[in-house]
C-alpha cells in the first residue's frame, strides 16, 4: 500500500471485516483508540502508511461497567473518564493510580489503558497494575472473542498476542471483595511526566489480618511486566509482617531481569523493584484494613 | 491520496474541511482552518503548544487526526475572547506578565481555561498538576500560577 486510510467503523464486525479485507490485499492495518502512542509513533519510528482503524466509535468499546460481579473497560476508554468514576476508583485505587501517572491533563483526556496495553512499552504503567488486578483481556476475532490474561498478552517489547485480524475489545476485572486492594507505586526521577524505571503492582485479600490471596506485578524490570507468583507465595498464609514483605521483595528481585539505560542501572533497578514491592504491598494492606 | 471530509463544530460555528487521513488536528486547524492561534511545540504531546478542547476535554490537537474530529465540538484559542474583549484569564495573564515570547500562552490559557471549567477555586497544588503537560521556557511558571489563581478568584467574586 502506498498511501494512508481512515475508516472509523460503528460495530464490532465492521472493524474485523476491515481488518479481514486490508489484511487480504496485503495492506498494513493500525487500530487507533487515543492515539497518544500511534500518532507519535506515525511520525517518528514508523512511517508506513496504512489504514487507520478509529475503534472510538464503537459501543463496545466505549463501555466503562461497574456491576455486581465484573467491571469492564472498553479499550476506547480514556483514563480521564477512569478517573472520574468513583465507584472504579474505590474498587482499584492501584490500577486508577497507575493509568493516572500516565503522561499530562492533555494525555489522560485520550489515552486509554488498553492501548498503554497494546502498545506492550516495557515501562507501561498501566500493565503491571492490570496484572496484579488480574484483569483479563476481551478480544474480538472472527470467529467470535477469545480471552486472555494480561500478563499473557504481552509477547515481548511492543508485541503483544493479537493475531492478525483481531482487536481488543477491553479488559474485564472481577469485583473485589471489600477486603481485597490494590496499588501501584513506580519510580520516576522526576515526581510527574517521566517513564518508570521501575514499577510494582500488588493486589492482596485479607480475612481478619491473614492475607489469603496475593498478586505481585513489576514493570520496567524486563521485556515485559511479569507477574511473580513466588512473591505471592510468601505472603498468602501470612499477616503481611515485615519478613514476608522482605520475602517477597527478594522475590521481585529474583524475578526482575532489567537492562542498563539512562534511566538507570540494571542493579540499580533491581535492589528498586524489591523496594517498592514492599512499600505498595504495605499500601495495599492499609487499604485493605479500611485505613 | 484521497482526503476525508469533515464536518465539524469549531469555536462554536459549523465548519467542513478535507484533510488527508493522517494529518494532525494541529495541521488541519493551522493549514485548513487557517486558525494558527494553537502552536506547534514539539509534536509529541509533551509541551502542551497545541491544547485543544474536544467535546470539552483538554488535549493535544497534535495527537489527534484531523478525520477525528467529525461531529465534535472543538474549541481553541481564538474562541476564548468574546465580542465584548479578552477573557478574565488572558487579561490575567497580561498583568502578571504571564507570558515573554509568547509561544506557549495560547496552550497554557486553554487548558487554564479547562481547569477553571471543571475546579473553579483550584489551589496551587492542582494548578500545577493540571498545568504539568504544559511546558513554558521563559517565566519559570510562578507568574503563570498566579495569573491562574488571580483569575480564578476573580470569576468567583467579580469585582
Amino acid at each position: 500500500m502506498t498511501a494512508f486510510g481512515y475508516a472509523a467503523p460503528t460495530s464490532v464486525t465492521e472493524v474485523l471485516s476491515l481488518l479481514e479485507d486490508n489484511a487480504r490485499s496485503g495492506g498494513a492495518t493500525q487500530i487507533l483508540a487515543g492515539g497518544t502512542d500511534v500518532l507519535v509513533q506515525m511520525r517518528s519510528i514508523n512511517r508506513q502508511p496504512r489504514t487507520i482503524i478509529d475503534i472510538k466509535r464503537l459501543v463496545e468499546t466505549n463501555r466503562l461497567e461497574v456491576d455486581a460481579k465484573q467491571i469492564y473497560i472498553g479499550s476506547a476508554v480514556p483514563s480521564a473518564k477512569m478517573q472520574e468514576h468513583a465507584e472504579l476508583k474505590s474498587l482499584y485505587p492501584g490500577l486508577l493510580e497507575a493509568a493516572d501517572l500516565i503522561g499530562s491533563t492533555q494525555v489522560q483526556g485520550r489515552a486509554t489503558v488498553c492501548g498503554n496495553l497494546c502498545n506492550a512499552s516495557p515501562a507501561g504503567d498501566s500493565i503491571p497494575a492490570l496484572i496484579a488486578a488480574g484483569a483479563v483481556c476481551d478480544i474480538a476475532t472472527a470467529s467470535g472473542s477469545r480471552e486472555l490474561a494480561v500478563e499473557d498478552f504481552v509477547t515481548g517489547v511492543g508485541q503483544n498476542a493479537l493475531a492478525e485480524g483481531e482487536f481488543l475489545l477491553g479488559v474485564k476485572l472481577r469485583r473485589p471483595t471489600a477486603s481485597t486492594k490494590d496499588a501501584y507505586l513506580r519510580f520516576t526521577p522526576r515526581t510527574e511526566m517521566d517513564i518508570a524505571v521501575v514499577g510494582v503492582g500488588v493486589s492482596i485479600s485479607l480475612d481478619g489480618a491473614e492475607c489469603v490471596a496475593a498478586r505481585v506485578a513489576i514493570g520496567a524490570v524486563a521485556k515485559t511486566a511479569r507477574l511473580v507468583k513466588a512473591a505471592a507465595e510468601s505472603l498468602v498464609g501470612t499477616t503481611l509482617d515485615d519478613a514476608s514483605l522482605h520475602l517477597a521483595g527478594e522475590a521481585c528481585q529474583a524475578a526482575a531481569q532489567p537492562i542498563s539505560d539512562k534511566r538507570g542501572s540494571a542493579s540499580y533497578r533491581k535492589k528498586v523493584v524489591g523496594v517498592l514491592c514492599r512499600r505498595a504491598l504495605v499500601v495495599a494492606r492499609d487499604r485493605a484494613l479500611g485505613r | 491520496m484521497t482526503k476525508i471530509h469533515v464536518t465539524t463544530t469549531v469555536n462554536g460555528e459549523a465548519r467542513e474541511y478535507l484533510c488527508e487521513p493522517n494529518q494532525s488536528m494541529l495541521d488541519v486547524l493551522r493549514d485548513e482552518l487557517g486558525l494558527t492561534g494553537t502552536k506547534e511545540g514539539c509534536g509529541t504531546g509533551d509541551c502542551g503548544a497545541c491544547s485543544i478542547t474536544v467535546d470539552d476535554r483538554l488535549v493535544c490537537a497534535c495527537l489527534m487526526l484531523g478525520a477525528e474530529a467529525q461531529d465534535a465540538r472543538i474549541g481553541t484559542i481564538e474562541g476564548i475572547a468574546d465580542e465584548s474583549g479578552l477573557h478574565i484569564l488572558q487579561s490575567k495573564f497580561l498583568e502578571h506578565a504571564a507570558l515573554q515570547c509568547g509561544i506557549c500562552t495560547p496552550g497554557f490559557i486553554v487548558a487554564s481555561k479547562a481547569l477553571l471549567d471543571k475546579h473553579p477555586n483550584p489551589d496551587e497544588t492542582t494548578i500545577r498538576y493540571w498545568l504539568a503537560g504544559n511546558l513554558c521556557r521563559c517565566t519559570g511558571y510562578d507568574k503563570i500560577v498566579r495569573a491562574v489563581q488571580d483569575a480564578a478568584a476573580e470569576m468567583s467574586h467579580p469585582a
